[in-house]
């Protein structure tokens, strides 16, 4: 069947626009290998590879990930013994970056560079080709409408053709007809379309190797530098080297939560959050500048975000002498939202044994009925640091990294707080009190607070964002564009009366072909004066 | 003063609900009227139609209605979605003034502005294509959705968190809400098209009210062109999302929770629509993609914020 449609080779096998023939390949190596690639980038397995790609993704949603949530897969691995190896084995932890995840998306993305190189060469050569010969039937077309008129064929097929021009149609004259074709740019725009997310899977992966994230705490009245060892965690990408890292430090010098205290529903729950800080690029002067949430600092071709917050009380411990052997900060961890915080602190030097401490500091003190202390609210406005003590071994010297927000108990020995018979030490700032056993003092001597910085660079970030518009352009272009032939035919009747014919043909989802046809068709009988009808 | 226009909300809302179920209740008796209208040669032009399948566009629709003037039912069913839809606009109105912020920064006031969209929607496509008939779906569905955001969301007015504080929450969340309503259309034309393919395989023969709405094929062509067009705001969605979480979190994407399931929903819905450009994928197969997309809409927005882990920790409950 030689339908206007089939000279249009540059879809996809499987496309439906046409009935087509199905080709047998030739079963020889080669044979098979475009076999392969045929169906590889076939209409059928683009589908196929996009629905698995949507079910793929869903386990990873289901079972927490090393990658957003550590914490809980550790939890999920101890909470089900029973099926966590077998997860762990089939890579659901770290579902995005699995073997098979990784399959179906590069699989997809290279049936779709096999769909889009071919697409686009067709493109090129169908917007330097003439449109296709009018059908020799027009009746059976869309919008088909017939007009009758006097005058001269050749004429009508002349003003026509200027109409249809005007209208950005492309045309070509053949014999007493006219063959219009517009709307190239949905082609151009579904290749835009398709071309551009190529270009953002590509500048992810660029991003991603070329980039680092880091984090880093710091507390009021102290600063950080963007170098290595100064991060408290660092993920650099695969190709990351030293020299990526731009030099400059940052000094928190005050951080400013608002709380609210108006209304009863939301009492205590933030509303504000400033960290200001002091910058100083290299051999450059120091400058202030603030960091919120939802707006990161740009700094040293990095972006750094405030993500968390908490105290950092400042504990100082004396020897029996009265020396110094520890006095600094120590970033709590918050539990909840009124910001009761659990601190690990740990004096391996300068007492007699080496000591451990768990503290628990409640900004907003307020007991309970059975005595223990909750935090009522989120600001120091009762601040109390309850304190439980440990001798023993603190597992520092084994050479191991330890974590130093968790305290082993496994060698240590309870001195005070619990069943040690002697009651948790419970300080205010400013308070001393005294170490069992004539082991020293200590001081809560300030309660400063700190924030949690997270430090960003991703080069390719503006080239991300620059394909996602273009995603979005060519979308809308490829979808809302109609793309549409249009023919006009014109024939001499024996009395001398002209027979007008129009009809379009849609080429993908067209609601308006009937009536883009119909008035067409008036405006053309208008224009030639002629008379209307049947 | 925002106690007071509290309460004008939640009065809005449950009148808005009322109205909604007198609404619901003039649609479905609409439907089941149409039985009684409906004309002998309506049912042959029909079955002339879908048995040609879908194979050409050279095809002309049928035209299926009957040509009788707008049944009493229909437009008393429109008239009171629409008194309905102006009451639940105010009602989430209020709320934003009350809360002195846009009206969709939890679970309860995203229900609220999200149906209110999708009635809206519903409302604004009328004036270029009928799609009355689905109005029994549409205020059927959002009312269930305000019957469980009152009764389950329910959450007094509380200030934005910083995280929320900031113009893509209005822009992103906005513009989810669109594609969502384009969606619910599309899904709900996708449903009675494959009732209208069983009834022309000879099934669901008792569904007579289905002789009176449009083929199979002319509903997958008025389902494709409302999900296309909740497909462009929904990939504006995942970018504006992406955008945000950048500011907000500082990394445009972590497979967080929700960031998985909007792009779970974005990939059904390409499937979708290169299923309808697929051969042996269109008609009905495509219609069970876009209401499975839909379904995941819905899963999105209920069980992942409810139950699922992750950062998007806005449900306010
Ligand atoms: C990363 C995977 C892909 C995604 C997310 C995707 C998405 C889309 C979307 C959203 C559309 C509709 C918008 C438009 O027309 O531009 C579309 C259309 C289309 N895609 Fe893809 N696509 C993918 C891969 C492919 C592949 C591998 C092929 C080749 C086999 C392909 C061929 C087509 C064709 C031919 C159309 C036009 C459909 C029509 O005629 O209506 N796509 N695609």
């Amino acid at each position: 069947m030689s339908s206007p449609q089939s000279s249009d080779s540059s879809r996809p096998q499987g496309h439906f626009d046409a009935p087509e023939t199905i080709q047998q390949p030739k079963l020889n190596f080669v044979g098979y290998l475009r076999f392969f690639w045929r169906q590889l980038t076939s209409m059928r397995t683009a589908l196929f590879l996009l629905l698995l790609l949507a079910i793929a993704a869903i386990p990873g949603s289901l079972v927490p990930q090393v990658s957003s949530d550590p914490n809980g897969v550790i939890q999920y691995k101890a909470n089900n013994p029973g099926i966590a190896p077998i997860l762990d084995k089939l890579q659901v932890f770290t579902t995005y970056s699995s073997v098979w995840f990784s399959a179906i998306y590069l699989l997809l993305f290279i049936s779709l560079i096999g769909c889009v190189i071919p697409r686009t060469k067709h493109h090129f050569d169908a917007l330097r080709a003439r449109p296709p010969r009018t059908p020799a039937r027009l009746q059976r077309l869309e919008g088909f409408t017939a007009r009758s008129a006097t005058g001269d064929a050749a004429t009508a097929v002349l003003v026509a053709r200027d109409l249809l021009r005007k209208q950005g149609y492309r045309t070509e004259v053949y014999e007493d007809s006219v063959s219009a074709e517009r709307g190239y740019l949905r082609e151009t725009g579904n290749l835009v379309f398709h071309t551009a997310l190529i270009g953002v899977l590509v500048t992810v992966g660029i991003g991603g190797g070329f980039g680092y994230t880091g984090q880093r705490v710091v507390v009021e009245g102290y600063a950080m530098t963007n170098t290595l060892a100064s991060y408290d965690s660092f993920n650099p990408g695969r190709f990351f080297t030293d020299a990526a890292l731009e030099p400059y430090s940052i000094a928190l010098d005050t951080f400013v939560p608002t709380y609210e205290e108006q209304n009863l529903d939301a009492l205590g729950q933030p509303t504000d959050f400033v960290a200001n800080v002091t910058t100083t690029l290299r051999g450059g002067e120091p400058q202030k500048a603030t960091i919120k949430v939802n707006e990161p600092l740009n700094i040293g071709g990095t972006d750094v975000f405030l993500l968390g917050n908490g105290y950092a009380p400042v504990v100082t411990v004396r020897d029996p002498d009265g020396n110094v052997v520890f006095s600094q900060p120590t970033a709590c961890l918050p539990q909840d939202a009124n910001l009761r915080s659990n601190c690990i602190i740990k004096i391996p030097d300068g007492l007699a044994q080496q000591v451990g401490m768990i503290g628990f500091f409640y900004p907003t003190a307020a007991p309970m009925a059975d005595g223990t202390l909750i935090s009522s609210y989120p600001d120091t406005i009762n601040p109390v640091l309850s304190l439980f003590m440990y001798t023993g071994d603190l597992g520092l010297d084994n050479g191991q990294g330890t974590n130093a927000y968790a305290l082993s108990l496994d060698n240590l020995t309870q001195i005070v707080g619990a069943d040690s018979g002697t009651p948790a030490i419970q300080l205010r700032p400013g308070d001393k009190a005294d170490l069992p056993d004539g082991l020293g003092s200590i001081e809560l001597t300030s309660v400063p607070r700190f924030v949690s910085l997270d430090i960003h660079h991703d080069p390719a970030q503006l080239w991300v964002l620059l394909f996602a518009v273009l995603v979005v352009a060519g979308l809308v272009t490829s979808l809302f564009i109609p793309r549409r032939r249009v023919w006009v035919k014109a024939a001499q009747n024996d009395d001398g009366t002209l027979s007008l014919e129009y009809a379009g043909l849609a080429r993908g989802d067209d609601p308006g072909l009937d009536a883009a046809v119909a008035e067409f068709a008036d405006r053309h009988t208008d224009q030639l004066g002629l008379k209307v009808g049947p | 003063m925002t106690d007071t226009l509290v309460q004008f909300s939640t009065v809005a809302v449950y009148s808005a609900m009322a109205i909604y179920a007198l609404a619901f209740i003039m649609f479905t008796l609409d439907l089941s009227r149409r039985v009684a209208v409906v004309a002998a040669p309506a049912a042959a032009e029909i079955a002339a139609a879908s048995a040609n399948g879908y194979t050409t566009v050279l095809e002309k629709d049928a035209p299926a209605e009957p040509k009788a003037k707008t049944p009493r039912y229909l437009r008393a069913a429109m008239a009171l979605t629409v008194i309905a839809w102006v009451l639940h606009v105010g009602a989430a109105v209020f709320r934003g003034v009350a809360a002195g912020r846009v009206p969709w920064a939890n679970m309860f006031e995203f229900t609220l502005t999200a149906t209110a969209i999708i009635i809206g929607v519903f409302l604004a496509v009328q004036f270029w294509q009928d799609l009355r008939f689905i109005g029994a779906f549409v205020t059927g569905f959002v009312l269930i959705a305000l019957g469980v955001a009152t009764v389950n969301f329910y959450v007094d007015v509380v200030p934005l968190p910083p995280s929320l504080q900031s113009a893509w929450l209005v822009i992103h969340v906005f513009v989810a809400s669109l594609g969502t309503g384009f969606f619910a259309l599309g899904a709900a034309l996708s449903v009675v098209q494959l009732l209208q393919a069983r009834r022309a395989a000879g099934k669901a023969a008792r569904l007579r009210f289905l002789d009176t709405l449009p083929a199979a094929d002319k509903l997958e062509n008025m389902a494709y062109r409302m999900i296309v067009v909740g497909f462009v705001f929904w990939t504006f969605t995942l970018i504006a999302g992406a955008i945000w979480a950048n500011r907000a979190w500082g990394r445009y994407w972590g497979w967080d929770t929700k960031e998985v399931w909007t792009f779970i929903i974005w990939t059904i819905f390409a499937g979708y629509i290169h299923a309808r450009a697929t051969r042996g994928w269109r008609g009905s197969r495509s219609a069970w993609l876009a209401i499975i997309g839909f379904t995941a809409v819905v899963f999105n927005f209920t069980i992942v914020n409810l139950f699922f882990k992750g950062l998007h920790a806005y449900s306010g409950l």
